[in-house]
């Protein structure tokens, strides 16, 4: 219970740390707001367009790869623990290698069907 | 003595050292950097500079909050806490000694992974909250570092959970005391920590979100004042923890090899810090050496170089301590 109250303490300190912070900043600084302060910066420029622009995400196929092996990691650190323990089991080891080899064929597919680049 | 007064004392001492550290990695990322390029660095204020810090701290504190007035004005205010408070925390994990470690569950590799995963989530909402075209691509390539390099990070620091037997950062670095330290066993970790840690951080080679050439500020152009002080207090707060964290998997955390923890006494916070620093010293080097990589060749290593090296290292590593084991056992 000890830790995670102080984990707790640390999320309340480090909240009001910064409303403290913020608060002593606006107190100091002026605020003499006037139009073009308001626009958001692009070179000098009226802002053109849209802000929100269409961004290619070249990395669509990434993000669901990513997810499958961020799955994967979160497997691997129990299994690290136990095996740290017990490294005379055989059967952990041919385990483990098996389910990592079904998800490198897996990146090796992808990588061959060109996923793993921009195109 | 009542825990929450505890809690709350060990949270202040740590909110000065992460201060502390802001500040001097500020002043050392100048001076390194301004060495590197065969510059100076601050001279005027104090001797050798060093008023410099307090100059920033005022200068962050008095200028004017600007709200870009088509910004998305909740997310707007929200994104540096999620940025910074998140990264405030993963301090508490950090075994400066043997008793100096703010909070020590079992698995505080675990937590401090967990919480320093946050922040590009913070990044993000900053970026598309701005509601600018600069910002919105540091954004975008905010989420795309955090997919490239986090699985990298995370099985990296796989093989010393593997021979400490113990996902408990001061576990790690008591079982490294007693045997040697991991970075010989686990050299290609290390590097491939180092790595990951300067994409983790956004370093130069890595700096996608902030890119100063091709986005301005990236996710940071629309902040300003204290707003913008704290994008950049979590940045070197994150540097450190990075540090941290790789010399307490990998070099021994507040350990020297030969004396015992009771010898070194109050000098392990020394050790320690030292020892971060040393590696701080070694990411701002490799920011003042080697140029940006392209976005799209970024993603690449990541996925292509960093990932399958790593996965195949784990399974090499663990068939070797099995038959480590085999050959002393003979199970």
């Amino acid at each position: 219970m000890f830790q995670q109250i102080i984990i707790a303490c640390f999320l309340v300190f480090g909240i009001a740390f910064m409303l403290l912070a913020l608060g002593l900043s606006w107190l100091l600084s002026p605020t003499r707001p006037t139009k073009g302060k308001g626009i958001t910066f692009e070179c000098g420029m009226e802002p053109l367009g849209l802000p929100w622009v269409r961004y290619r995400s070249g990395f669509f196929v990434y993000a669901i790869l990513y997810v499958i092996f961020d799955i994967e990691t979160a497997f691997l650190y129990p299994w690290a623990l136990s095996f740290g323990r017990m490294a005379t089991n055989w059967f952990l080891l041919v385990e483990m290698l098996i389910f990592v080899a079904i998800l490198m064929a897996g990146l090796l597919y992808a990588w061959k069907e060109k996923a793993l680049s921009w195109h | 003595m009542n825990p929450w007064l505890v809690a709350l004392l060990r949270a202040l001492l740590i909110l000065l050292v992460m201060l502390l550290n802001g500040a001097m990695a500020i002043y050392m990322l100048r001076k390194v950097l301004g060495h590197a390029h065969l510059r100076l660095g601050p001279t005027e204020l104090g001797p050798a500079g060093l008023a410099q810090l307090l100059a920033d701290i005022v200068k962050l504190l008095v200028k004017e909050d600007r709200h870009p007035n088509r910004s998305d004005r909740w997310l707007y205010i929200i994104a540096p806490f999620i940025v910074f408070v998140p990264s405030f925390m993963t301090f508490a994990f950090i075994p400066f000694s043997n008793k100096l470690v703010a909070a020590n569950p079992d698995l505080s590799l675990l937590m401090m992974l967990a919480f320093m995963s946050i922040p590009p989530l913070g990044i993000f909402a900053a970026g598309w909250a701005s509601r600018s075209k600069f910002a919105t691509i540091g954004a975008v390539r905010a989420v795309g570092g955090m997919i490239t390099y986090e699985i990298p990070l995370l099985l990296s620091a796989l093989p010393p959970v593997m021979l400490a037997g113990s996902m408990n950062l001061q576990a790690i670095v008591v079982s490294q005391s007693t045997s040697i330290w991991y970075v010989l066993p686990c050299l290609p970790s290390f590097i491939m920590f180092l790595i990951c840690a300067q994409m983790e951080t956004s370093q130069t080679p890595f700096d996608m979100t902030e890119a100063d050439q091709e986005l301005v500020a990236g996710f940071a152009t629309e902040y300003s004042a204290m707003r913008f002080g704290f994008m950049y207090l979590a940045e070197f707060a994150e540097n450190f923890v990075m540090a941290a964290l790789a010399v307490t998997l990998f070099l021994g955390g507040w350990t020297l090899p030969g004396i015992s923890a009771a010898a070194l006494g109050p000098f392990a916070v020394l050790v320690f810090v030292a020892k971060c620093y040393i590696l701080i010293f070694l990411f701002m080097m490799i920011r003042g050496t080697y140029s940006r990589y392209r976005v799209d060749h970024y993603m690449e290593v990541g996925w292509k170089r960093l990932l399958p090296i790593s996965v195949v290292w784990i399974m090499v590593f663990a068939a070797a301590l099995r038959v480590i084991a085999m050959l002393k056992g003979g199970a």
